[in-house]
């Protein structure tokens, strides 16, 4: 049997990384399990020539596409969004693009504001010292001064606006919308040892220079060197529990397929939103027997992503095309609730730089813009380094018939039974998407596109998977307190997307890691009576 | 045009010699080369070779789809006369999307990395790292406007 630990973390990622640097710090046994691999920058796609094939490839963010031993299998064939992730050190921000704002204060009152879902038992201002102090453990770069935000600081100056972002900050001008330079994660100085952007253009493959804060190149290494353990290629199954009903550890399969057992005095769980739920449900027991943590039942339920629509517009002149880092600008002009639009809630649209050759060649095909045969040469002229957009990130509600639940067939390769998402878009949220992909038109046309196409919704875009295990005071409706530790199980904490009680309409590493380090903060101030 | 020497790609399942012509026919049927452009088709020897020795796990895929378009086409691909394939391309297209798409996406990731046809795009045929890229910063003051308009947020009760 492995030796006792203080702290077992489940999982290398954003979460499971912010909250091993935090604890570090106790000089508690620490351990986290994760069921990747390190990844070497030498291996990302951007140092071959074959960047872009690799990105559809081994690099792909589907872990069905992907498909490596270290991946589990996801069934999302009643799902019209299928999942993104990324299984090793880094979990999801590795593949991530960097973006990378905050929540509102608005995001965590939606219920007292607009008679929808549920408050969170936290507010903004109880998480701004950790967005701070998260900003500048990963390094955030943007221009201070964003009018839809409460005042922040980013650590770095932005990331170039580049031909695109001139282009597109001019449409929104013209339209009189708000639109700012966005907070992201890419260094564009020296910091902490990262060396600064150089525009390779591949952010979402994996940053070969090291620009974009993955937590393998962030908190990691400052959790290893204070004394957190790391053990890779470790697959958890399942966790365990005494008879007193507390978590007793994990059995897990090891880098060459044993099982082991691993006893633990706490364990956290930071798997993701799709992978937590999995994991509790799989820790069913005769204590547990509709899963761990899952009295309220819901366990896997309130499954939100967010439904993304993705409006492309061809533009005479050159813009930035493949080069320079995805994130430019966003804009949140239609962020907060205006009941005139028919739904409540927004979204926020985060421009996509440019395409490179090949993703200019392929998508011109399958969409029929680019001809095969003799014309294809003088049409792919007037395409290549000529496409930008925007993406529309819409705020999705929780709502319990979509859910994470087991599936009864499909398995990963320990034998680990996988997830299955059920999933539908509510009439809320198509709303929504009708009117993103609108307005959208309407600014790249006064941006200057001569040809506008609409995806909506993006169906590879399930980036953000969050509220499967969701935090509330109430244990009938909710898996864990107001400090992300278990109603039901008093020693075992949920730091990842899946305790979110909404999701906003931003992308949500930022606050995924704020709260991972404010849910550590507790566990730190509440050592000495962490299980009353 | 040059005999290809791809018999000697290790391809598992290997290609019959009919699949190798077909592959060939689509290749320069999607993208054919062009004197004014100064570029190769897609039925190049040396993409081609670079098509083949890149499939990996995508070989069975391939066979497939290959076999799908002979089976459309009601006869060998290659066959048809070279005015009738773009339409029976077209036709397939329409008729199984997975596996045009998966014939595109080999032909394209390969096309559009070789050397000769990054050049005449005016890229440098290399890698995007080490060397990357210039990106301008742009003028930032374009945002005065949105910061006369004031914020924007909404407070919310604690």
């Amino acid at each position: 049997m492995n030796a006792p630990v203080d702290v077992l973390i489940i999982g290398a990622g954003a979460s499971g990384a912010a909250v091993a640097w935090s604890l570090a710090e106790t000089r508690m046994r620490i351990l986290c399990l994760e069921q990747g691999d390190w990844v070497k920058p030498t291996d990302y796609p951007s140092n071959g020539r074959d960047y872009e094939a690799r990105q559809m490839g081994e690099f792909h963010f589907s872990p069905n596409r992907r498909a490596s031993d270290v991946d589990y299998p996801v069934n999302e064939d009643d799902s019209p969004i299928k999942v993104a992730n990324f299984n090793g050190v880094g979990g999801g921000t590795v593949l991530y693009a960097g973006h990378f704002p905050r929540f509102h204060p608005s995001d965590f009152r939606v219920r007292s504001l607009d008679g929808v879902a549920d408050d969170w038992p936290i507010d903004y201002r109880t998480l701004e010292p950790y967005y701070a102090e998260n900003d500048r453990m990963m390094g955030v770069s943007g221009l201070a001064g964003d009018p839809a935000y409460p005042p922040k600081t980013p650590v770095m100056p932005p990331l170039p606006l580049g031909r695109t972002g001139m282009a597109l900050g001019r449409g929104f001008n013209r339209l009189g919308w708000h639109w700012w330079p966005s907070d992201s994660t890419i260094a564009t100085q020296e910091y902490g040892g990262r060396a600064p952007c150089i525009n390779l253009g591949q952010c979402i493959g994996g940053c070969a220079q090291g620009a974009k804060a993955s937590t393998d190149i962030t908190y990691w290494p400052e959790a290893l060197r204070a004394g957190v353990m790391l053990r890779t290629r470790c697959r958890v199954r399942e966790i365990t529990t005494s008879e007193s009903g507390m978590a007793s550890g994990v059995i897990y399969y090891d880098e060459h397929g044993i099982e082991q057992f691993q006893p633990a005095e706490v364990v956290i769980v930071a798997c993701n939103g799709i992978g937590t739920p999995r994991l509790l449900l799989n820790s069913a027991s005769s204590q547990h027997p509709d899963g761990l943590a899952n009295s309220s039942g819901m366990v896997g339920r309130n499954l939100m992503f967010h439904p993304y629509a993705g409006v492309y517009g061809r533009f005479e002149a050159a813009l930035d095309g493949h080069r320079g880092p995805i994130d430019a600008v966003w804009s949140q002009q239609f962020y907060e609730t205006d009941p005139s639009r028919g739904f409540v809630r927004g979204y926020t649209f985060e421009t996509t730089r440019g395409r490179g050759p090949v993703q200019t060649a392929l998508i011109g095909i399958l969409s029929g813009k680019l001809p095969m045969g003799a014309g294809h040469h003088a049409a792919y002229r007037g395409l290549f380094d000529r496409i930008a957009g925007l993406v529309a990130i819409c705020e999705d509600l929780p709502e319990a018939h979509n859910r994470v639940t087991l599936d009864p067939v499909l398995k990963d390769s320990s034998g680990i039974p996988a997830p299955k998402v059920t999933y539908t878009l509510s009439e809320n949220s198509l709303k929504m998407l009708a009117h993103s992909t609108a307005r959208a038109t309407e600014v790249l046309r006064a941006a200057g596109a001569v040809d506008v196409s609409v995806t909506s919704p993006l169906s590879i875009g399930g980036w953000h998977n969050m509220g499967t295990a969701r935090m509330g005071t109430d244990p009938e409706r909710s898996v864990v307190n107001e400090w992300g530790r278990s109603h039901d199980v008093k020693n075992l904490f949920i730091v990842d997307g899946s305790i979110f009680v909404t999701s906003a309409g931003v992308n949500p590493t930022s606050t995924i890691q704020a709260l991972a380090l404010y849910v550590a903060d507790n566990i730190k101030r509440r050592l000495a009576n962490l299980f009353d | 045009m040059t005999p290809v020497p791809i018999q000697s790609a290790a391809i598992d399942p290997p290609l019959s010699a009919s699949q190798r012509r077909s592959l060939l026919a689509v290749l320069g049927c999607m993208i054919p080369a062009s004197d004014a452009f100064e570029v190769p088709g897609a039925d190049d020897p040396l993409i081609v070779a670079d098509l083949l020795n890149s499939l990996k796990a995508q070989a069975a895929a391939l066979i497939t789809a290959l076999d799908r378009l002979d089976a459309l086409s009601g006869q060998s691909f290659h066959t048809l006369a070279a005015e009738a394939q773009p339409q029976a391309l077209d036709d397939f297209r329409r008729a199984d999307m997975k596996h045009f798409a998966l014939l595109v996406t080999l032909c394209v990731q390969c096309y559009y990395r070789d050397d000769r046809v990054m050049r005449s795009l005016g890229m440098e045929a290399r890698a995007p790292f080490p060397k990357g890229f210039e990106v301008p910063a742009g003028d930032y003051d374009l945002l005065d406007p949105v910061r006369a308009r004031g914020p924007i947020w909404r407070d919310a009760p604690g």
